[in-house]
């Protein structure tokens, strides 16, 4: 009996210790995650921001001055010196997220989450982020002090790592029961490619190919123009293009191959973008430039930005980083300012590839036989067995659709021709602008840039103010990669590249001011092949006239103008629809939201009635109109808003206008009246759930953690106005995810906030500070110190001192 | 409460609290385990006198972790497990998981001691 008690009472103990420190399902392991020594508690801390830390191999002690935001200002000796202790601070105050972007990056999610995340790390690794990453490295290494620095960094990340222990771990790893594993140069690769993918890892070939087929080219050129009626580009209209002397690629003679595609990879957020803009001293109110930048991301905790202060003897520079590269990315220093918006543009092609037989070693190509390659791609996945889905690769680059991926057939498929493959010194870049005094210096900076192409913006305390429009960009013919291409035709295959010095640009223009929020880059006089790339076509146009609309502009009106709430959108239809829209058949009920949203100012204010009943009363609108498009056979992609709103009010008997189910033919008028009333009875609902549908309320803008939006580590509800296609581009989960503004006095007063807070620890009162002033359109001045002396403003200084 | 209840209940929170600074979680099995093997009890104390132990090591040990911190993390712990995002609550689980794991190593430990005493 006592043998019974015992072996019983043991087998409990260990099933009882095997439960409490297991994660099951979701739930974290509880007994290792709550224990107050060891587990979560531990977390539930503000930072250790003074004292001394020893450093291996730094050459001299690096200070680091905290200010009150916890903005850290690095003054170290030399450039390896700072780059390290970027690196250590960075991983401080961010390292969970660091990782878990670049194993998002690298496929590599399953690791940590399990097979629910199979799909996702499937599609990355046939996208070739990976290989795209060695690519890079590969390309870096042609430039051994970047690789110096690149190390350096990597030697300070991971003299944090190793001063942790399972005690100090990030909450997030607790939560998910794994560790931090060492830092690489090839981590800061591919966070590179992250960004490559979120900013130029779209396209529509294979959707438009369908709808080529199914519409015929006329009807697809009405949907789909290279060029709107309007545009109101980056570079000035009138710009003299005569300087080029390069030819546009011949168009080859032959057919498209016209498949039909059911089914394509996840394609980024297309609300990324972004604006800045810059007025030079004849049109500033002190005669100093002044500069914004605010990037349109998704709006994630940790934030995707880190605000820091890098300086050495020889120069000085402060504004966003992204954890995980080096140097500023968008900022100022004591001579520039730059900022970034993307810059989109067709580097993203597919080719139809045909193999000889199933083995798939050798494809058609040039009337011959060419040898595959292939990479293996094993998936880990947590508490299962590897994945092995190795990709095909051909000079195009990987097959990412074929038998074994979204396709059937087993001697054919689609490879991908990506500038994220091509491989850029990406990072050279980013070092050399925090050195540029001029734009000279800037010019040079920039032309290593590769990919995402970017935007870049520009102004000096010399007076300088400039926007280049830098990527590398295939010089492609009329049409090319619009639609797939034939993979075996030498000539469907990118033949050159547009020299980098005439990527478009403009140096202090005329009107006395630059802008960009991702508008086409040109019109049509620019001697390349650019067309309608998904570009932005209300931002711009409402940026533009406010810096045609008057003379001078101080910091606040470009405060004003970042928190600009006006729908252009809405203002070019709706005052149509009012007046074309018979509403003689409206309910009492529905006549009083007609009459809410009539007296509405075209203003996206939280407060406001109208944006909402826009923005239900347009989607559905939107759905009812493009019904041709559902379809779950093929891939097809709905045409933009600004063609959409186009054909609506210029052509409102076209075809497309009727609703192919009903028998009635249906005019854009009739689709009004539907689509008012599906969205008034929606609204009604609504409003019976959850009270007054005022915009703040019914956007319900949201700021969620980078895994899966924990709602614990998130923030909701959040009081802040505008949308998509507004200046102020806050839509429910993506805006404007870092605001800054620059005047180029000597030294530069800059401004600058973004959703989120410096500390990526969700225990500290610095994760999530900054949100509240944001969500209502405030600034903090950002302290830009000029010597290493501490002020009243700086809460505590950290000194990193060399061991050995 | 007995003599033998006092000391065991004393010692298990000495045992844990040392060996927390140097072993995982389980500290606290380890610590109801060994003073149960030399502080035997009766009954239904030998389960509850290092649980009530071990309960209220953790939850002062919680405690202290994190009022210093306005409960800032703890709220939002209490949210993901869920817990209604009362970090009291979760402070009382945290003590009701550590206190079940020494009472249960406890059980145990009094089992083996029991038969290495005969």
């Amino acid at each position: 009996m006592k043998y019974i008690k015992l072996i019983l009472t043991f087998v409990i103990t260990i099933v009882v210790f095997y439960a409490l420190n297991t994660k099951l399902g979701s739930v974290p392991p509880i007994g290792k995650f709550l224990d107050p020594a060891g587990g979560v508690w531990q977390n539930d801390t503000n930072e250790v921001i003074d004292g001394n830390v020893n450093i291996k191999g730094l050459s001299a002690p690096v200070t680091i001055h905290y200010d009150e935001q916890l903005i850290p200002h690095i003054f170290a000796q030399n450039d390896l010196d700072l780059f390290k202790a970027q690196g250590y601070i960075t991983a401080k105050h961010r390292l969970w997220q660091m990782e878990f972007q670049t194993h998002a990056a690298a496929g590599r999610i399953s690791e940590i989450i399990g097979a629910s995340a199979l799909d996702y790390d499937r599609s990355e690794r046939r996208r070739g982020m990976g290989f795209g990453a060695d690519m890079t490295l590969a390309k870096m290494e042609e430039d051994p002090e970047a690789i110096q620095f690149l190390e350096a960094y990597r030697d300070g990340v991971n003299s944090y790592i190793e001063s942790l222990n399972a005690k100090t771990f990030p909450v997030e790893y607790k939560l998910l029961d794994y560790k931090p594993e060492p830092w690489t140069t090839k981590k800061t690769a591919l966070l590179l490619m992250y960004m490559t993918k979120m900013l130029a890892g779209g396209d529509d070939d294979l959707e438009y190919t369908n709808l080529l087929r199914k519409f015929g080219k006329d009807r697809f050129d009405l949907l789909f123009p290279d060029f709107y009626d309007i545009t109101d580009p980056i570079i000035p209209k009138d710009t003299d293009w005569s300087f080029i002397d390069v030819e546009q690629s011949k168009t080859p003679l032959g057919e498209l191959p016209l498949d039909t595609i059911s089914q394509t990879i996840e394609k980024p957020n297309p609300d990324n973008g972004s604006n800045n803009w810059a007025v030079s001293g004849a049109k500033s109110a002190t005669g100093n430039p002044i500069l914004a930048n605010d990037p349109h991301l998704g709006l994630k905790l940790p934030s995707i930005w880190f605000v820091m202060q890098l300086s050495t003897p020889e120069y000085n520079s402060m504004g966003a980083t992204l954890p995980g590269a080096l140097g500023i990315i968008s900022g100022f220093n004591n001579h520039i300012a730059w900022g970034e918006t993307n810059a989109t543009r067709d580097v993203l092609d597919w080719y139809k590839v045909e193999f000889k037989d199933e083995t798939r070693t050798q494809y058609k190509y040039d009337n011959d036989w060419k040898n595959t390659s292939v990479r293996v791609e094993e998936i880990k996945v947590k508490g299962a067995a590897s994945v092995i889905d190795s990709v095909i690769y051909t000079h195009h680059g990987p097959v990412t659709y074929d038998h074994n991926f979204m396709s059937d057939n087993e001697k054919s498929g689609y490879a991908m021709k990506w500038i994220g493959h091509i491989g850029g010194n990406n990072q050279r870049t980013l070092i050399d602008l925090n050195k540029a005094k001029n734009y000279d210096d800037y010019v040079e900076a920039l032309k290593d840039w590769t990919a995402p192409a970017q935007n870049f913006v520009f102004a000096s305390t010399e007076g300088d103010i400039a926007i280049w429009i830098q990527g590398l960009f295939p010089n492609k013919w009329e049409g090319q990669g619009k639609f797939l291409l034939d993979g075996s035709n030498p000539e469907h295959d990118w033949q050159s590249f547009i020299p980098q010095e005439f990527n478009a640009h403009t140096k202090n223009p005329e009107r006395g001011f630059v802008s960009s929020a991702n508008q086409h880059p040109v019109d049509e006089n620019y001697p390349f092949y650019v067309f309608n790339d998904g570009y932005e076509t209300y931002r711009n146009r409402v940026i533009n006239d406010y810096f045609n609309s008057k003379d001078k502009f101080s910091v606040d009106d470009f405060k004003a103008l970042h928190n600009n709430n006006y729908n252009l959108k809405a203002a070019e239809l709706l005052p149509y629809m009012f007046e074309t829209m018979d509403v003689s058949a409206l309910t009492s009920e529905e006549k009083e939201i007609y009459n809410q949203i009539k007296s509405w100012d075209f203003n996206n204010d939280i407060e406001k009635l109208g944006p909402s009943i826009w923005s239900k009363w347009y989607t559905k609108l939107y759905n009812l109109t493009w019904d041709e498009f559902e379809n779950d056979d093929e891939a097809l992609t709905s045409p933009y808003n600004y063609q959409t709103i186009y054909l609506m009010t210029t052509h409102p008997e076209n075809e497309f206008m009727d609703i192919v189910e009903t028998s009635k033919k249906e005019t854009a008028q009739d689709l009004f009246l539907l689509a008012f009333k599906e969205a008034a009875t929606d609204l009604i609902a609504w409003k019976a759930k959850n009270g007054d549908y005022n915009w703040q309320a019914y956007k319900g803008t949201r700021v969620g953690h980078l895994l899966r939006e924990l709602p614990a580590f998130s923030r909701f509800n959040l009081p802040i106005g505008g949308d998509r296609s507004i200046v102020n581009a806050t839509s429910a989960t993506h805006g404007p995810s870092w605001r800054m503004i620059v005047e180029m006095s000597s030294p530069p007063k800059a401004f600058g906030i973004y959703p989120g807070g410096q500390s990526g620890n969700p225990g500290s009162t610095y994760y999530d500070n900054f949100i509240d002033d944001w969500a209502i359109g405030k600034y903090h001045e950002l302290n830009f110190m000029q010597n290493t002396t501490a002020t009243d403003q700086i809460m505590a200084t950290q000194t990193l001192t060399p061991s050995n | 409460m007995s003599k033998q209840n006092i000391l065991n209940f004393v010692v298990t929170i000495i045992i844990a609290a040392i060996l927390s600074q140097f072993l995982p979680w389980w500290h606290v099995m380890v610590a109801g385990f060994v003073a149960a093997l030399f502080f035997s009890l009766k009954k239904a104390a030998v389960f509850f006198v290092p649980f009530l132990a071990i309960c209220c090591f953790w939850t002062v040990y919680a405690f202290m972790m994190s009022s210093g911190n306005d409960f800032t993390l703890a709220k939002k712990i209490a949210v993901l497990l869920p817990l209604g995002g009362n970090p009291y609550v979760l402070i009382l689980v945290t003590g009701l998981v550590g206190g079940f794991a020494a009472g249960v190593a406890a059980v145990f430990g009094k089992n083996l001691g029991d038969l290495v005493r005969k």
